[in-house]
């Protein structure tokens, strides 16, 4: 089979860019490109007959010939500043058209063992403190996306922790995309390696401009050491025209607690991978999810849960309200290994559909090698309650205002538990607004 | 107020009421009793207009307008409230902010302007402690876990709350404890009025002990099998129903 334009153009841009991109020099560093290369090569883009694809036909993505992102677009603090001010004055890394932007950051001064930077400033200063770490979570070998971006990933963000270091105060880091014409392709790498004992909080959040076609390729990876704590928050809030395909994997070690949050509110295609491998006793994480779509939107969550070893635990609670003629996907898979007993897990992705024509592909997988295990889960796809719409409705409230409020509860049960007060109620305005058909509050 | 012309009514394919005839004047209160599946709540529920119960004969007039007519907010708006028998449990919709969703709703009608957080806290909390309601049921989800009589009692709360001119309370007295009960009739008398009118329905005594009707209706088998004073109560509470059930097969032998 030909590669189709989207394909041909990456093809290219290993060749053109790699001399530019960070680290280039670095022969473990070239090596790793080259691999993801040919496994791009090899991989393709992903097309309808791959399981895992099955459901999320990128024929128009395929159909892209994207350009490589230039560098960053001069864009004022005020163009971002609705963004910025939910997480308040935080430690804040930026990034424009795939490129770092330190007039638009400021760390400021941190805690000790705490180091934030941009992966192209520690390649170049440091690359030891990463090489031992980049890209052994993530999968460039089988995962088209993740090889490409492995290959060609132009900056994203650093995030180390010394052992015991605390980052109290959420880290935000900002992804925006300009929606330049010809549509641009941004591939950005984002490692996270936490210390024994250390905690943080870090939102990554993805915005764009209102029209704009793109691509964001991103893939983030954390390296969660013995009896760390992190929060992650991720907020796609990409242009109704965007591309948005994410990865987030992680290695968990003994005790250690990974709490992620992943609100999917924009993007005319969406997909977003997370792999947790729960490496060592006691080892948690809990994935709460919310994902809205209308129109057309296309939103696909796969996540996998690798219990492999005993007494590990998790939670995963992912909703999703599809209105229009917008396709949801969600795969929950559960791993348990045969020597993780007492693993407990437990899985739920409920659906409201608020049109005849939305759809959702909900599909739970549970593999289970081991016998003294707990593992639950439930799906569910439905619609308003009727009755809780007639009570509403005779007490006063219309009929329009009492679906609102009752999907706006729906939604409350994930947003609610979002760690960020600011944060969680411009998610809730834009969530009601999104409802009531405004764009939410950008 | 309210006038039901011979209202008959099929739900699921089955007619639940049979030519019902009723008419409930300003300032009065009248308690419809009756046994079990007898179309107590099938009849209150047809008022405020529940879907899917089909009005295949009759009329029902409120205040001069076809109540049938009616969307089921429209009818709340225009004065009309039924305390349920089972309140439904919402999660994830907190009570304070339903009850002043309902209340602005209400003054939105009115032309009144939206009351503010901080007046309707004021006001709720009066009214939550006239009816000695925890205020911790304030934050919670809508009915969510709430105990039987929590749910009774703020059901009357969101009464209160609206001041309805016809107010139709089914079996709000089954499930509340005695202090519970009094409480509960002193907030209902409190609408008793020259303007309001209220319908009780119930299977006992005691709530007509403070709640005295002026009338009294026996619904059997979806037909108001006989129409008193509050006596008729007295009588029922002591005989049952047996004697009016064999008159009304003998009637409509
Ligand atoms: N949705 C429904 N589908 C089928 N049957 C129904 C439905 N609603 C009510 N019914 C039937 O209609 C009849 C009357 O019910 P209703 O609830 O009005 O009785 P009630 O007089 O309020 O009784 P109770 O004293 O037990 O509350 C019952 O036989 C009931 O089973
Ligand atoms: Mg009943």
């Amino acid at each position: 089979m030909t590669a189709g334009p989207a394909e041909s153009a990456f093809l290219e841009h290993f060749a053109a860019l790699e001399a530019g991109l960070p680290g280039h020099g670095l022969p473990w560093l070239e090596d790793l490109r080259r691999e993801a290369s040919a496994s791009f090569r090899e991989l393709g883009i992903p097309t309808t007959r791959l399981e895992d694809w099955r459901f999320t036909p990128l024929t128009t993505l395929a159909k892209t010939p994207f350009q490589p992102a230039q560098g960053a677009r001069e864009i004022s603090p005020a163009a971002i500043e609705s963004h910025t001010r939910v997480i308040g004055s935080a430690p804040r890394v930026v990034f424009v058209n795939g490129a770092h932007v330190p007039a638009l950051s400021s760390v400021g001064e941190l805690p000790p063992g705490v180091c934030i930077s941009s992966l192209a400033s520690a390649l170049a200063r440091e690359p030891e403190r990463i090489e031992p770490h980049l890209s052994r979570c993530a999968d460039h070998k089988t995962r088209a996306f993740t090889a490409l971006n492995t290959a060609l990933a132009s900056d994203g963000l650093f995030l180390e922790l010394a052992p015991g270091a605390v980052l109290a105060e959420p880290l935000h880091v900002l992804f925006v995309q300009t929606g330049e014409d010809p549509p641009i392709a941004a591939h950005l790498r984002n490692l996270v390696v936490a210390g024994p004992g250390s905690r943080a909080l870090l939102v990554e959040h993805y915005i764009g401009s209102a029209q704009g076609v793109y691509l964001t390729n991103a893939v983030t990876e954390i390296i969660a050491g013995r009896d760390s704590r992190l929060e992650h928050i991720k907020l796609q809030q990409e242009s109704e025209n965007a591309y948005h395909i994410a990865g987030l994997s992680a290695r968990q070690e003994a005790g250690s607690q990974i709490t992620s949050h992943s609100l999917s509110l924009g993007g005319r295609l969406m997909r977003f991978d997370i792999q947790i491998m729960l490496g060592g006793e006691h080892a948690h994480c809990t994935l709460n999810g919310l994902y809205l779509a209308r129109s057309t939107q296309h939103v696909d969550h796969h996540t996998t849960i690798d219990h492999a070893m005993p007494h590990t635990t998790s939670r995963e609670l992912y909703k999703g309200i599809l209105d229009g003629s917008a396709k949801g996907v969600f795969h929950g898979r559960i791993h348990v290994r045969p020597d993780a007993q007492k693993t407990n897990a437990h899985q739920s992705n409920r659906n409201l559909l608020l049109s005849e024509s939305a759809a959702i592909n909900s599909k739970p997988q549970l593999e289970i090698y081991a016998d003294d295990v707990r593992c639950t889960h439930g799906a569910a796809i439905g619609r308003l309650d009727e009755d809780a719409l007639f009570y509403l409705r005779t007490r006063g409230i219309d009929l329009e205002a009492a679906r609102s409020l009752l999907t706006f509860a729906f939604a409350s049960d994930v947003t609610g538990l979002l760690p960020i007060e600011p944060l969680r109620e411009s998610m809730e305005s834009f969530v009601r607004d999104w409802l009531s058909g405004g764009q939410g509050t950008r | 107020m309210l006038e039901i012309r011979n209202l008959h009514v099929v739900v699921e394919g089955k007619e639940i009421l049979r030519g019902i005839d009723l008419s409930i004047g300003p300032g009065e209160v009248h308690a419809l009793m009756g046994p079990n599946g007898s179309g107590k709540s099938t009849l209150s529920n047809v008022l405020v207009g529940r879907p899917g119960y089909e009005v295949t004969q009759g009329e029902v007039r409120y205040r001069g307008r076809d109540l049938l007519e009616m969307k089921p907010e429209e009818r709340a708006r225009e004065g009309v409230f039924l305390a349920f028998q089972y309140p439904v449990e919402i999660p994830g919709v907190s009570n304070a902010y339903f009850l002043r969703a309902s209340l602005n709703a209400m003054r939105k009608h009115r032309g009144e302007e939206e009351i503010d957080a901080v007046d309707f806290l004021g006001l709720i909390k009066e009214k939550m402690k006239l009816l000695d309601i925890d205020m911790s049921l304030l934050n919670r989800s809508l009915n969510e876990g709430f105990s039987g009589g929590e749910k009774k009692r703020n059901e009357i709360l969101q009464m209160l709350l609206l001041d309805p001119m016809l107010a139709v309370l089914d079996e709000t007295d089954s499930g509340l404890d005695i202090d519970a009960l009094r409480i509960v009739a002193n907030g209902v008398g409190t609408l008793r009025s020259e303007r309001h009118a209220v319908l009780v329905i119930t299977h006992y005594q005691r709530l007509l002990n403070y709640l005295v009707p002026d009338f009294t209706h026996v619904l059997i088998e979806g037909r108001i099998a006989r129409s008193g004073d509050r006596a008729l109560a007295q009588e029922l509470e002591q005989r049952g129903y047996g004697w009016l059930e064999a008159e009304q097969a003998q009637g409509s032998a």
